[in-house]
């Protein structure tokens, strides 16, 4: 398995995690474990982004793994 | 008009005067009784019976008696709601028998408490050396309160995290198999949500005694037939581990590549994660 392989699964796996963190958000009904979750699901939106960029840097170096 | 079909009538209509006169009393009656109270109610009961028996007495006179030993404690009530030197006199104080870990005589001896006595109150309470009490009073209704040294006192949630999850009260959705739509509702679900959590345990609707929706929207079932084994829910364990996960693959992947750009990157993310995990751990714990 490539590098971009391993890191796109590790993305998908930050997808997951933001997608619980989103459900448990509106799922609570404590207001603080809402905010909690809230704003945890806003962090793992920006690691997102970061990996996301990451990927694309991976692809330009390694092009014949591309879209894998 | 025969004695039995009189005595009968007057039974039935004493029941369910009776059965009034104890809601309009209402429920503090019971929790809190003090010597008053307890000997009206006595008293009241006494000549219900009495009433219904005995066919001499006639029921003007047993009605009113009934009435003016009924409505008194309530006027009672009602007065010492209003007014705090009244109600010191009605329900009278408390008398503070220990205090800074030192008992007072004095007061023991007013309220003609023995010291075995007052040992007996404190082994109820699961005290059984003085020293460990930092202050203990007698409450009107004859209950002795007991506070225990700080060091004494039992460990609570709140000594060992200090900023614990909060828990609100968990809702019961589903009863003897019927789905029920109100607390449903509470939550902010629907039958839809719950038609599909079913689902995901594997169990119909029929076969449901009762089912609970905690507050962080995690279901818990309890079925007829208690042979079958249903999971748990897993949702928040399997998110805790899917974030410690790629918190690992970030440091891995930091110690794997060769470009100092990237290396600074994974690091920040793992540190991020860390930080991530930190915060909602003690949600997702249990």
């Amino acid at each position: 398995m490539t590098v971009a392989s391993q890191v796109k699964q590790t993305l998908a796996s930050l997808k997951g995690i933001h997608a619980g963190l989103q459900q448990l958000a509106l799922a609570s009904q404590d207001e603080t474990a809402q905010r909690t979750f809230h704003e945890a699901m806003l962090s793992t939106e920006e690691i997102i982004a970061e990996l996301k960029d990451r990927i694309g840097r991976l692809e330009f170096e390694e092009p014949q793994y591309h879209g894998k | 008009m025969p004695i039995w079909l009189e005595t009968a009538i007057r039974s039935i209509c004493i029941l369910i005067g009776l059965f009034v006169i104890t809601r309009i009393l209402g429920k503090k009656q019971l929790s809190k009784l003090s010597f008053f109270e307890y000997i009206v109610g006595i008293t009241v009961g006494d000549i219900a019976g009495t009433m219904s028996v005995d066919l001499g007495i006639s029921l003007q006179e047993g009605i009113t008696s009934i009435l003016i030993w009924s409505l008194f404690p309530v006027a009672v009530a009602r007065l010492s709601l209003r007014n705090k030197k009244f109600r010191d006199f009605v329900e009278g104080n408390s008398t503070v028998f220990i205090k800074n870990g030192k008992i007072l005589e004095e007061n023991l001896k007013r309220e003609k408490y023995t010291v075995d006595e007052l040992l007996e109150q404190l082994r109820k309470k699961d005290v059984f050396r003085v020293a460990d009490v930092e202050f203990a009073v007698l409450e009107p209704n004859g209950d002795l309160n007991v506070l225990l040294k700080r060091e004494k006192q039992p460990l609570t949630v709140g000594d060992v995290f200090p900023n614990p999850p909060r828990e609100k009260e968990p809702q019961t959705v589903i009863m003897d198999g019927m789905i029920l739509d109100e607390p449903l509702a509470t939550m902010g679900l629907g039958r839809g949500w719950l038609k599909e959590q079913l689902d995901k345990q594997g169990v119909a609707v029929e076969n449901v005694f009762l089912a609970q929706v905690d507050s962080y929207g995690q279901l818990t079932v309890d079925l007829y037939d208690d042979k079958i084994q249903v999971a748990e829910p897993q949702e928040k364990k399997l998110l805790l581990a899917a974030m410690k996960k790629v918190q690992a693959d970030f440091e891995l992947y930091a110690l794997q590549t060769d470009s100092q750009e990237a290396k600074v990157l994974y690091e920040k993310q793992a540190a991020k994660m860390t930080e991530l995990i930190q915060k909602v751990e003690p949600l997702l714990r249990n």
